[in-house]
C-alpha cells in the first residue's frame, strides 16, 4: 500500500513538474497553456468568482440525481413486480439510450430555456437508466431459494421487497448511481454550455472567449474536484446503507 | 395421515413430467422422495409449495382439499437462507414477521430456541459473524418459528462437506424427534435417504412416478454396517440406475 501511494504520489510531481519546466523553458504564453502554478493560484485566487458557480452547477447535479432517482426507483420497482411493464418498457429505455443525449441539449434550451430547468433535465436523463437497470437487475438477482423462503413465509409483494429485494438490490443500485453521478456532471456542464446564465460551464466558455486559458484550466480543476466529491459521497452513503458490513445494530422488530 | 396427493398430473411443454402421482405422507415421518437427477422432482416441489400448479389431480391436507401446501408448510434448505443485513434473532423472527404476529410474543419464543440449540448470546450477531454450522441451526429456529407441522427440504445435502452435511442431519433428526414436525425431502442422494427416512418413495425418470414405497426401520442416523441396509441400498440403485439408461440425454 506504501508503495503504491509513493509511486503515485511521485507520479504525479513528476507530471506537473514536466509541465511546469515546459510551460517556462519554451516560454508558453499563458493563453495556450498555462503552468499548473498558475492554474493552482487562479483556482484559489478566483474562488470568489467561482464558487457560486460551481454551486449553481453542483445543484443542477444534486437535483439531476434526486429527479432521476424519483422516476427510476418506482420504474424499477413496476417493472420488477410486473413482467409485462419490463417488456412494454425495454424498448423504449434502450432506445433512449440510442439517442445521444448531449445532442439534445440545444433543443433543451429551445424548450426549458436558460435557467437551471434544462441541466437538471440533462443530468437526471443521463443517469437515469443506469439507475433503472442496475436496480432491476438487482432485484432480479435475487436467489430462487430466498423467494421460495418467503413465499413459503406467506410474505406478499411488498414486504419481500423491503426485507429481501432491495437490501439485495442495494450492491447494484450504488454501482449504477456511482457511474451515474460522474456522467451527470458532464450532463449539466454541457448543457451549461449549450446556453445559461450561470454555472461553471457557463464560466469555461466566457473565459476561453476571453482567452482565458488560466480560469478555464480552474474550473476543469473544480469540476473534477466536484466529481470526486460525488464519488466519495455515494460511498459515504452506500457504506451507511449497506450498514450489515459494518454495523449490527439494526433489528425488523423495531 | 397429514397430507396425501392423488391423481396429479403436470405436462410442460407438452412433455408429461408427472402423471397420475399418488403420495400419502404420515404424521411425525420423515419421508423421503428419491429419484434420478432430472426425473421432475423440483416441479413436484413447486407444485406442492404453490409456485406453479397441477393440471389435475389433489392435494389433501388432513382432511380438506388444499390448492398447495405454501401455507402450512415450513422451508428448510441445504443453504441457510440467512438475510446478512439481519442479526441472527431478526433472521429466526422473519416468519412471524411476514405471518403477522405479535412480535412481542414472538421474541421470547425466539430466544428461548436459541438457547435450546445452543445459540444463547448469538441473537445480536450477524450471519456472517458466526459458524457454519451456527447458521444452521439459526435456519433451524427459523424453521420451528414458522408454527408449522410440516417442514419441506427441496434439496440433498450432498453439496455440503462432509462435516456441516453430519451436523445438518443430526439437526433434521431433532426436528422430528424433538419438536414433532412432519418432513418431506427431495434428492437424488441415496446414501442420505437410507440415513434419515422413515418413508422411502422410489421415483422413476419421467414421466416420473411412485415406483415403490420402502419402510425403513432401526434408530436414526443410521450406519452403514448393517447388511440389510446394504441391501436396500443395492436394490435402489439397481432400479434408480435401470431407469437412467431410459433417459434420452
Amino acid at each position: 500500500m506504501f508503495r503504491a501511494n509513493l509511486l503515485a504520489v511521485s507520479l504525479l510531481i513528476v507530471l506537473f513538474s514536466v509541465w511546469e519546466a515546459a510551460c517556462r523553458v519554451f516560454e508558453i504564453p499563458i493563453f495556450i497553456l498555462p503552468p499548473p502554478s498558475i492554474i493552482a493560484s487562479t483556482a484559489v485566487l478566483q474562488a470568489p468568482l467561482i464558487l457560486p458557480h460551481a454551486l449553481t452547477t453542483g445543484l443542477e447535479i444534486i437535483c439531476g440525481i434526486g429527479l432521476a432517482l424519483a422516476v427510476a426507483v418506482p420504474l424499477a420497482i413496476g417493472m420488477f413486480a410486473w413482467p409485462w411493464l419490463e417488456k412494454a418498457l425495454s424498448p423504449f429505455l434502450v432506445a433512449s439510450q440510442a439517442i445521444p443525449v448531449f445532442a439534445l441539449a440545444p433543443l433543451l434550451v429551445v424548450w426549458l430555456g436558460y435557467g437551471i430547468a434544462g441541466k437538471i433535465f440533462m443530468a437526471a436523463l443521463i443517469i437515469f437508466f443506469p439507475i433503472v437497470v442496475s436496480l432491476l437487475e438487482g432485484f432480479k438477482g435475487c436467489d430462487r431459494e430466498f423467494r421460495v423462503l418467503f413465499r413459503l413465509m406467506g410474505a406478499g409483494f411488498w414486504q419481500t421487497m423491503r426485507l429481501l429485494y432491495w437490501p439485495w438490490a442495494l450492491p447494484h443500485f450504488f454501482a449504477g448511481l456511482r457511474v451515474g453521478v460522474t456522467v451527470a456532471t458532464i450532463g449539466a456542464v454541457i448543457g451549461e454550455w449549450v446556453g445559461a446564465q450561470r454555472g461553471l460551464g457557463f464560466l469555461m466558455i466566457q473565459a476561453n472567449a476571453r482567452l482565458k486559458v488560466d480560469l478555464v484550466f480552474a474550473v476543469i480543476l473544480w469540476l473534477s474536484l466536484m466529481g470526486l466529491l460525488l464519488w466519495y459521497g455515494v460511498g459515504w452513503l452506500e457504506k451507511k446503507s449497506i450498514h450489515w458490513k459494518n454495523n449490527r445494530n439494526y433489528s425488523i422488530t423495531q | 395421515m397429514m397430507f396425501s396427493v392423488s391423481g396429479l398430473s403436470k405436462e410442460f411443454d407438452q412433455q408429461s413430467i408427472f402423471s397420475e402421482l399418488n403420495l400419502t405422507v404420515a404424521r411425525n415421518r420423515f419421508a423421503v422422495l428419491i429419484g434420478p437427477s432430472g426425473c421432475g422432482k423440483s416441479t413436484l416441489f413447486d407444485v406442492l409449495t404453490g409456485v406453479t400448479s397441477a393440471d389435475t389431480g389433489q392435494i389433501r391436507w388432513q382432511d380438506t382439499d388444499v390448492a398447495h401446501l405454501g401455507d402450512l408448510a415450513a422451508y428448510m434448505h441445504q443453504k441457510d437462507l440467512l438475510l446478512p443485513w439481519f442479526s441472527l434473532l431478526d433472521n429466526s423472527l422473519l416468519p412471524a414477521k411476514t405471518g403477522g404476529e405479535d412480535m412481542e410474543k414472538a421474541k421470547p419464543r425466539a430466544i428461548e430456541l436459541f438457547s435450546r440449540l445452543g445459540l444463547a448470546g448469538y441473537e445480536q450477531h450477524l450471519p456472517h459473524q458466526v459458524s457454519g454450522g451456527m447458521r444452521q441451526r439459526c435456519a433451524l429456529v427459523r424453521t420451528l418459528m414458522f408454527n408449522r407441522e410440516l417442514v419441506l427440504l427441496d434439496e440433498p445435502l450432498s453439496a455440503l462437506d462432509a462435516i456441516t452435511r453430519k451436523s445438518l442431519q443430526s439437526l433434521l433428526l431433532l426436528l422430528q424427534s424433538e419438536f414433532d414436525r412432519t418432513l418431506l425431502m427431495i434428492t437424488h442422494d441415496v446414501d442420505e435417504a437410507l440415513l434419515l427416512a422413515d418413508d422411502l418413495y422410489l421415483l422413476s425418470a419421467k414421466p416420473m412416478r411412485v415406483v415403490e414405497k420402502i419402510e425403513l426401520h432401526g434408530e436414526k442416523p443410521r450406519r452403514f454396517d448393517s447388511p440389510e441396509l446394504l441391501a436396500i441400498k443395492a436394490m435402489i440403485m439397481q432400479k434408480l440406475e435401470g431407469d437412467i439408461e431410459h433417459v434420452p440425454c
